[in-house]
């Protein structure tokens, strides 16, 4: 392992930002304060963090709906996540995105996507960008079980792999597309479909920040080495409904409670590192609670934040004088 | 007759249809849900709730649950028209006819042409569309007039619960594919529906009101604001009529043609992108054909050239409300006084 104490204090740091984020626009959207779709990546963390952790400023990456998680984890700022998702003026898309869209291309977030399956292409052509300008980066998809079974998916795939390129797909399997579960609507196996392709594959567990870090780092270091596109498939669980407002009767009753008491990623982290005297429990509950008062300045401070105006509505449909 | 929603009135043609004729399923995305999962099944009958009930009534061969993978059930039931079923496939949101549209477009609308006439596909792609949710981009566009500029595509769009029963059982039976489009901000509407079967014909508008000053000539969802400024105008004297032409393809050109030219005042709402939608066909169709009967301009009340914005403050502008559609229509009586 070559996590440094500083690597450990980040990516802890990284995934309680992403709870506590998810739990405020959860309590938010039912306090009716946020509108439209919202899907909330609760639960998946160590999946968003222990890949971007290996990333930096030449790299890119493509979410999907449920994408609040691989923005914090890529570095957008979580305040301006926060203003966008209550439409503000001030939100990292000017409030025209929202949720779905989020994005923030000066970090490598190539978007939230309200497109299933939108996602690999995109980033076939970010790792094309960094090959054909030899930047040395890679680019990476998250793709949800639902998503890995779209056309656009399996020709990323073909086009990634027979053009080499720097391109990875995580697959985040959280058991559902929707009420849909993956057991019933995904044929073969994501490993099995990767090695389809000539892909290098293999399956993770979501819960084990340390397992999809190792994991990334081979994927991540073979991309840039020239060694083309690998595919990983993470297992995880949502602990919300598919978007806020869903009951997920669908699932069994205890299914997200019994995770959560036995394999809820921060609290894994929080276990390892403390066991093997890496970091100490007081240096955890800091990051609590900066993490947990962060979030509660960025509800603040969204609420009372401007709204776009008429004059927004009409602008950045060009990029030239329309 | 009684009163049902939009969302009840197209659950229950789904259901009648389905009753007649065994060759009727349905298929999509979480139409029943559950499927695979531990927990409850039917558990969404769509994400809001439209079909629900159908698939323990009719059970999992002709309620078909599907992955994502629109380019191929939409397909599949574009195959299974042409040999023998009559599909209803459920595109979940109409923003994402971009993952299957070759199914749709040069498949199904060009098998019966490019086939000398010995193809039949009765397939019918249920669809949400429109503003109003806070749904942004991907999730709010009408999208319509694309499907109404391919010859071989019928497009209904019901702009209320009656509308929405008669129009979907004329859709099933049908023998061309249609396009049947359902307005998300629409399902909670109430109005009287008969509780038998009963089919409205495609390409013949409805004049839901009559009036001597104005003829307002809407679409979908934006009848309904069109009726209201009605309602309101004619308590301050200026009389209007409303013609909602329930499919825009085929048109009912000749309703319009009269309606226009009866009262000579022409506005036109359309809630699609301003360019190459409803309204400027409409309002072409009434230039060539009815430019003598015209006493002013002709008016199109439509969304601005921009993608649907997420923020509610955004959005609110967005949509061609009943305020830009009442200034129109003073706009265009006005001048004749
Ligand atoms: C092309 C397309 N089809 C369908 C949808 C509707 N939809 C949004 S999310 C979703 C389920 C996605 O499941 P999965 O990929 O497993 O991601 P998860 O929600 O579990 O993170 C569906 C069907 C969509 N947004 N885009
Ligand atoms: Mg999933």
């Amino acid at each position: 392992m070559q996590l440094s104490r500083d690597d450990l204090l980040q990516a802890y740091r990284r995934m309680r930002l992403i709870r506590e984020f998810e739990d405020a626009v959860h309590d938010e959207f039912s306090a009716g304060n946020i509108p439209g779709f919202v899907h909330l990546y609760a639960g998946e963390e160590a999946s968003a963090v222990g890949f971007c952790m290996h990333l930096d400023e030449r790299d890119a990456i493509a979410s999907t709906h449920r994408g609040h998680g691989h923005c914090i984890a890529k570095g957008c700022d979580e305040r301006a996540m926060m203003f966008e998702i209550f439409g503000k003026k001030d939100g990292l898309c000017g409030g025209k995105g929202g949720s779905m869209h989020i994005a923030d291309l000066s970090k490598g977030m190539m978007g939230a996507n309200g497109i299933v399956g939108g996602g690999p292409p995109l980033i076939c052509g970010a790792a094309l960008s960094a090959k054909t300008l030899k930047t040395g980066g890679v680019a990476i998809a998250f793709v949800g079980d639902g998503g890995s079974n779209q056309g656009t998916t399996f020709e990323s795939y073909n086009l990634a792999k027979v053009w080499n390129l720097p391109a990875i797909f995580v697959i985040e399997d959280n058991g559902y597309a929707e009420t849909t579960s993956s057991s019933w609507s995904v044929a073969g196996s994501q490993v099995d479909r990767g090695k389809g392709f000539g892909m290098p594959a293999v399956q993770v567990d979501g819960s084990d920040f340390f397992a999809v870090w190792e994991v990334a780092r081979e994927a991540i270091e073979r991309a840039r080495g020239g060694g083309g596109p690998s595919l990983v498939h993470v297992k995880c669980m949502r602990y919300y409904g598919h978007f806020e407002g869903d009951a997920a009767t669908y699932k069994a009753p205890d299914e997200v409670a019994r995770y959560k008491a036995t394999k809820d990623p921060l609290m894994l982290f929080r276990q390892r590192v403390t066991e093997a005297g890496l970091l100490d429990g007081q240096a955890l509950d800091a990051i609590d609670r900066e993490a947990k008062a962060r979030i509660e300045q960025c509800v603040a401070e969204a609420k009372a934040a401007p709204l776009p105006t008429e004059k927004d509505l009409l602008t950045d449909v060009y990029t030239s004088p329309y | 007759m009684s009163k049902k929603t939009y969302r009840q009135a197209i659950n229950e043609a789904l259901r009648q249809e389905m009753e007649r004729d065994e060759r009727v399923i349905i298929m999509g995305e979480d139409i029943a849900g559950g499927l695979g999962s531990p927990g409850e099944q039917d558990a969404w009958g769509g994400p809001l709730g439209v079909t629900k009930g159908l698939m323990p009534k009719f059970g999992r061969d002709r309620v078909l649950d599907t992955p994502i993978t629109e380019s191929g059930f939409i397909g599949a039931a574009v195959g299974a028209a042409a040999t023998g079923l009559r599909p209803v496939a459920e595109l979940m949101f109409v923003d994402f006819f971009g993952v299957c549209f070759d199914q749709i477009f040069n498949q199904a609308a060009k098998f019966k042409y490019m086939f000398g006439g010995k193809a039949v596909t009765p397939v019918v792609i249920r669809t949400m569309y429109g503003a109003g949710f806070r749904a942004a981009s991907q999730h709010s566009q009408c999208l319509y007039p694309v499907f109404t500029h391919i010859p071989g595509l019928k497009v209904a769009l019901p702009s209320n619960p009656y509308e929405a029963k008669g129009l979907l059982i004329q859709s099933i039976r049908d023998d061309d594919p249609v396009i049947f489009f359902e307005h998300k901000a629409m399902y909670d509407l109430e109005g009287e529906v008969p509780d038998e079967p009963y089919a409205i014909p495609f390409g013949e508008a409805n004049v839901t009101r009559e009036g001597d000053d104005a003829t307002i000539i809407a679409f979908g969802r934006m009848v309904n604001f069109a009726n209201d400024v009605a309602d309101k105008l004619s308590k301050q004297g200026i009389s209007c009529t409303v013609v909602d032409p329930r499919t825009t393809s085929p048109l009912d050109t000749e309703t319009i043609l009269e309606t226009a030219a009866e009262t000579g005042r022409v506005v036109v709402v359309d809630e699609a992108h301003p360019r190459c939608n409803m309204a400027t066909d409409v309002a072409a169709l009434i230039a060539q054909d009815a430019f003598d009967k015209l006493k002013a301009p002709i008016k199109m009340v439509t969304a601005p050239h921009c993608p649907v914005p997420f923020s509610p403050a955004l959005e609110d502008l967005y949509i061609p409300g009943p305020d830009k559609i009442e200034a129109a229509v003073r706009a265009v009586v006005g001048k004749a006084h």
